[in-house]
């Protein structure tokens, strides 16, 4: 099982898992964690191929750019939703459509 | 030396350009609103020329000349330079113009006194008398034909110095345009000659028609024509002799200075300076005209009544005879007249503004404004009132009437002799002596004519009479200073012969040879001359003697009724009086014609051209916009444009209806584009 393409299966399932997380979620912070298996997903593939092709260092160095992008970009996430819970007192991402037509 | 020869007659020509800057800026704030400063700097622009004048006599040399240019222009094919020429000729015309122009801004002194205009009348008497050195200065045509622009100009601003007046404008418009007719014709002249000679300047022009290749026959013909054409505007020769008796409109100290010694001078003053270039044939034509006008113009001198008619007509017809000198080859007694005429003229002229002046003040005295302060009829018996007024005049009138011991009588002489020698050589032109003697016998009849009409008899106005008296020092001065150059004396020094014109003017003044190949030499002509010079002296005696005393028997003893002789001869009467109705034909074969041409023109301008052609065009290219803007309007804008934007909104409209709000809604169109792309990519 130590082939690139097992780890190309789990980081597939995986981004699924998030893409499907994203899409059917109603809760935000639901939403940003299938936001956040997709980047790991991303992670994998990026180590992954890393590993496989050449073994040089380049991957697990996007990876790790990767998690800290992930951190700013909960931290960012996050605050947006404590504002939206502020505002219209719910955190369903339904709700936060005013801009609509 | 050389240098103080140039310097001097630049001071001379530029003294009255500075008068005449601070008059016409600062004149006003000056006290006695600056008389002083144009009175100063012509009294010593005067002495200037007086030096000059010693030196030349020191020097006592004919060819005496200096002379100095700079290059104005130069673009290596053309080229003027300007420059300034002093001979003896020169300096001769530089002492009359600084002479006569100090007398007259002395005189002007009183004469102009509370004119409103007070400053600025001296401002144009300084830019006239720089525009009047200018010609005698220059070295070639363009500076002189630059200067007798400037003349025609300060003349036009002298003699419309009371423009209030209908007739003083109307005179000064007329005087201008007469001029502008005789100046085409000079500009034409220059321009011919610079086409065939490539200089202006007189040297080379000279020089170039003598070697006979550049120029010659008739275009040399044509081109001294239209130069003397140029002499025929500005000293009034017949036919453009008309400006001259109305210039008379303006103050009496400029017509004795334009009139006299300035401006009409000018133009016998550029014959003689280019004597050299006139054709036998150009000669002739200049003859005739100058014998021409002598005669006319003192034939109309004999009947008119206004003291100023009278000499502005005399002035005419003295300028006749120099022109005629001119024509005949006697070119330095023409000049010699000039000079003798200057003089005794604007002394005339004086005397006559003296006599005005003092008419004028009677005539105020009671409160008569309607009478013609200048009307001979008039006056009568002055003589008493005004004695030096009238001695001083009749020096004058016996120098113009060309009695012997006086200067005219040299001149005319010269003149005379000069004529009739060339009538003796070609006898066909008999008619030019005819012209010169009779005018001399009508001259010395109409001007004792007018000395007995003002001075003698018995006063005409009996209430106004008592008030006559002499002009003040300021007008009595210059009378006297001109009275006394009248005689022969000034003019024959070192030699003492009345008779005999031979004196320091023959002696430094000499004519030189025509340029022109095939002339007579100046020797010939003077020898000629001095052949005819007794003959010419003894007729020119009679003559004078019988005009004068048909004068004594019409207007003293009145043994002949000047009134049944005018009865007799209605009808030549009437033509002399009304000036031989030379306006009156140009007003009807010139003037209205013309006008009427002006008129259809304007027409054909105004009806056809502009109201069919213009306007016409201005339809279609209003019809046309209106076209083109309907299509822009209506196809462009409302169809394209409009029709952009509506579909723009229709767009819109239709596509805002996806953009629900929903979060997901988004991210699923995001997958499903994702998709579609890999689709697309896959195949």
């Amino acid at each position: 099982m130590h082939s690139l393409d097992s780890y190309l299966f789990i980081s597939a399932m995986l981004f699924c898992l998030g893409v499907f997380g994203v899409m059917t979620r109603r809760n935000a912070i639901a939403v940003l964690m299938g936001v956040e298996l997709i980047l790991n997903a991303a992670n994998i593939n990026f180590v992954a191929f890393s590993k496989f092709n050449g073994m040089n260092l380049d991957g697990h160095i996007f990876g790790l750019f990767v998690i800290v992008l992930a951190a700013a970009e909960a931290a960012v996430a996050l605050a947006i939703i404590i504002n939206i819970y502020n505002n219209l007192n719910s955190i369903n991402v339904d709700d936060a459509a005013e801009l609509r037509q | 030396m050389d240098n103080i020869m140039i310097t001097l007659p630049l001071l001379i020509l530029f003294l009255p350009l500075v008068s005449f800057i601070i008059l016409i800026f600062f004149g006003k704030k000056l006290p006695r609103q600056g008389d002083w400063v144009a009175v100063g700097s012509i009294v010593a622009t005067f002495f200037f020329a007086i030096y000059l004048f010693i030196q030349m006599i020191l020097e006592y040399d004919p060819g005496f000349s200096h002379g100095a240019s700079f290059s104005w222009i130069d673009l290596d094919a053309f080229k003027i330079d300007l420059g300034i020429l002093v001979d003896n000729v020169t300096v001769v015309m530089l002492l009359i113009v600084t002479l006569v122009s100090s007398c007259t801004h002395i005189f002007s002194l009183k004469y102009m006194e509370g004119d409103i205009r007070y400053s600025r009348y001296f401002a144009y008497l300084g830019l006239f008398t720089f525009s009047m050195n200018g010609i005698v200065l220059a070295d070639n045509l363009i500076s002189m034909y630059m200067s007798w622009e400037l003349v025609g100009v300060s003349s036009y601003l002298l003699i419309g110095h009371w423009f209030e007046k209908d007739s003083a404008a109307d005179a000064s418009k007329k005087a201008f345009l007469t001029n502008r007719v005789g100046d085409i014709g000079f500009f034409i002249g220059i321009m011919l000659l610079y086409s065939a000679v490539g200089s202006f300047a007189f040297g080379p022009i000279f020089d170039s028609i003598a070697s006979g290749d550049a120029i010659t026959g008739l275009t040399l013909t044509l081109a001294g024509l239209g130069i003397f054409m140029g002499a025929v505007g500005k000293s009034s020769q017949f036919p453009l002799h008309i400006w001259l008796p109305d210039a008379m409109e303006g103050p009496t100290p400029v017509s004795a200075l334009m009139h006299a010694a300035t401006m009409v001078a000018a133009g016998v003053y550029m014959a003689v300076r280019l004597f050299p270039i006139f054709t036998p044939d150009a000669l002739l034509v200049i003859a005739y005209t100058g014998g021409i006008t002598a005669i006319l113009a003192a034939l109309i001198a004999i009947t008119q009544n206004d003291i100023k008619k009278v000499l502005a007509y005399s002035t005419v017809s003295q300028l006749g005879y120099m022109i005629l000198a001119v024509g005949t080859g006697v070119y330095t007694a023409a000049f010699f007249h000039l000079l003798t005429h200057a003089m005794f003229k604007a002394n005339l002229f004086y005397c006559s503004g003296s006599v005005i002046h003092s008419m004028h003040h009677a005539l105020h005295k009671v409160h008569d404004e309607k009478t013609d302060p200048q009307d001979m009829r008039n006056m009568g018996g002055f003589k008493e009132k005004m004695p030096v007024t009238y001695w001083s005049m009749l020096i004058s009138t016996l120098a113009i009437a060309g009695v012997p011991l006086f200067s005219g009588f040299l001149s005319k002489d010269a003149i005379l002799a000069g004529t009739l020698a060339f009538a003796q050589h070609h006898p066909q032109h008999f008619l030019l002596p005819l012209f010169g003697f009779g005018a001399a016998a009508i001259t010395a009849f109409y001007m004792f004519r007018l000395i007995f009409m003002t001075f003698h008899g018995k006063p005409s106005m009996k209430d106004t009479f008592k008030d006559i008296h002499e002009s003040p020092k300021e007008m009595t001065g210059p009378i006297v200073l001109l009275g006394t150059l009248s005689f022969f004396i000034f003019y024959t020094l070192p030699y003492f012969n009345p008779i005999s014109d031979h004196g320091w003017f023959t002696d430094l003044v000499v004519p030189q040879t025509s340029a022109v190949p095939g002339s007579m030499t100046a020797n010939e002509i003077r020898e000629h001359a001095h052949h005819a010079h007794y003959l010419a002296m003894g007729l020119s005696i009679g003559v004078a003697a019988i005009g004068i005393l048909l004068a004594v028997l019409m207007y003293v003893k009145n043994v002949i009724s000047p009134k049944k002789l005018s009865d007799r001869f209605g009808f030549l009467y009437d033509w002399s009086l009304n000036k031989f109705y030379f306006d009156e034909n140009y007003n009807r074969f010139l003037y209205q014609p013309f006008l009427k041409l002006s008129e259809t023109v304007s027409w054909l301008d105004w009806e056809l051209y502009d109201k069919y052609f213009i306007n016409g065009f201005g339809r279609i290219t209003s019809l046309l916009s209106r076209l083109s803007g309907k299509f822009d309007y209506d196809g462009i804008d409302q169809g394209l444009v409009d029709g952009l934007g509506r579909i723009s909104g229709v767009a819109g409209q239709n596509l805002r209806k996806i953009q629900t709000g929903r979060l997901q809604n988004y991210l699923l169109y995001v997958v499903a584009g994702i998709l579609v792309i890999i689709i697309i990519q896959a195949f």
